[in-house]
């Protein structure tokens, strides 16, 4: 039996710690309002970008530009974006079960894999599994830059274009709303043989373009700045989720707290009366026995 | 008229405009432009400059720095680095980026001239949009 002393000193740790999870909600949700503006700004330029280049790519031969080369599917990179801290529910896990069962199902393809990290998890996660990590990237959650995504975004064109791989697949947690996040797989390169989410509209067009200045020029600059805008858009997508995920998750957490300050309250009382019962019957049989 | 182009601006920081028009014309990097509905698949860049587009009698300006055109049949889609609508241009801030730029450029020696340079010209490119405003 607990005395009433432990009881309190337990009471008093609950309360504190709802205090924190608490404090934590509103911080994430400060973070995640920030992100989610920057996000969805950016969402409008990216999906667009993403049709003007599947269609200029599917007019395109594909000899034009080494990031349109197709190429036997020898080595496979895949990029896994998660956060640097925890305590954002299953945020993480998610992802990173996701990623290991689409790795394991590259080796049993007999595919060779080159692994590369954005955040602290991922790669904490692929260290303990025996991986070996080409590249891993941390301290961008919570404050992604457009110059972050420029450096993973030369760093795989720059391997894609020496065919160290020969496709290039991004994991990230694509932000559905406060509540939802979804697992995305993004294969990212090749360029063009990413069908977008919806069917081919009857506006898409199948006569090449006139290009001004020359196609060349305006694949030289527009394939690896749409690779930029695609990590970009990952990244900013997963730094959100995380935040909302974290939002969820303390909320909860300080659910559950208020729900165990009521249930340790009520032992508290119980054991209180229970001693003040106790006390009563010592004076009543004191002064019974003094009356003999 | 029937016939519309579907005219969207976007930009890294959202969509700053997505209308129904009747004429859109622009600078593209190769020089100027216009587009009425049915022009043929056309991909340019754009450097920095003004777009004009026309809906029924009004005619309506946009500062555009840098970026893509596809244009189609029926649409104009620009993919541009910044742009403002010629209401939304801070024309003081303008001008003091035009001093600043001019400054500089006359020391031109301790300064990245290109850089100088590109700022001078969206400072002058921004108030040309803003003063076409009431016009």
């Amino acid at each position: 039996m607990p005395t009433l002393r432990d009881i309190r000193k337990r009471l008093k740790a609950i309360q504190n710690t709802k205090k924190i999870t608490a404090a934590m909600k509103m911080v994430a949700a400060a973070k995640m309002r920030k992100v989610q503006d920057r996000m969805l700004n950016f969402r409008p330029y990216s999906s667009r970008m993403q049709t003007v280049l599947s269609d200029l790519a599917r007019v395109a031969e594909r000899e034009l530009h080494p990031l349109l080369a197709l190429r036997m599917r020898k080595t496979v990179e895949v990029l896994v974006i998660t956060s640097d801290k925890g305590l954002c529910g299953a945020f993480n896990a998610n992802i990173l079960r996701t990623a290991n069962k689409y790795l394991e199902g590259l080796k049993h393809e007999g595919i060779q894999i080159t692994l590369s990290t954005v955040g602290r998890k991922a790669r904490d996660f692929f260290r303990r599994r025996g991986y070996t990590m080409r590249n891993s990237w941390t301290g961008l959650s919570g404050k992604v830059s457009y110059t972050n995504a420029q450096e993973i975004a030369a760093n795989l064109v720059e391997n894609y274009t020496n065919e160290t791989f020969d496709e290039v697949i991004v994991i990230y947690n694509e932000f559905k709303s406060l509540i939802a996040q979804k697992v995305t797989m993004m294969k990212l390169l090749p360029l063009g043989v990413i069908e977008s989410e919806e069917a081919p509209k009857e506006s898409a067009m199948t006569a090449d373009y006139l290009y001004e200045p020359s196609r060349a020029v305006i694949f030289e600059r527009l394939l690896p700045k749409y690779i930029e805008i695609q990590i970009y858009r990952a990244l900013l997508e997963s730094s959100a989720s995380e935040e909302a995920a974290r939002m969820a998750a303390m909320e909860n957490a300080t659910k559950n707290c208020s729900e165990l300050i009521n249930k340790v309250t009520l032992l508290a009382n119980k054991v209180r009366q229970a001693g003040i019962t106790k006390d009563l019957m010592d004076i009543v049989g004191g002064v019974e026995a003094l009356k003999q | 008229m029937e016939n519309k182009i579907k005219l969207e601006i976007v930009t890294p920081y959202g969509l700053i405009l997505s209308e129904e028009v009747d004429e859109v014309s622009t600078s593209g990097s190769e020089g100027d432009f216009g587009v009425l509905p049915g022009h043929v698949p056309f991909f340019t860049t754009l450097k920095i400059g003004m777009l004009s587009y026309k809906k029924g009698n009004t005619t309506n300006y946009v500062f555009v720095n840098w970026g893509y055109a596809e244009v189609g049949p029926d649409r104009v889609m620009i993919l541009a680095d910044s742009a403002e609508k010629s209401e939304d241009i801070d024309v003081e801030r303008a001008k003091a980026a035009m001093k600043r730029a001019e400054e500089r450029l006359k020391k031109a020696e301790e300064f990245d001239f290109a850089r100088a340079s590109a700022s001078l010209e969206r400072a002058l490119a921004r108030i040309q949009v803003a003063e076409k405003r009431t016009g």
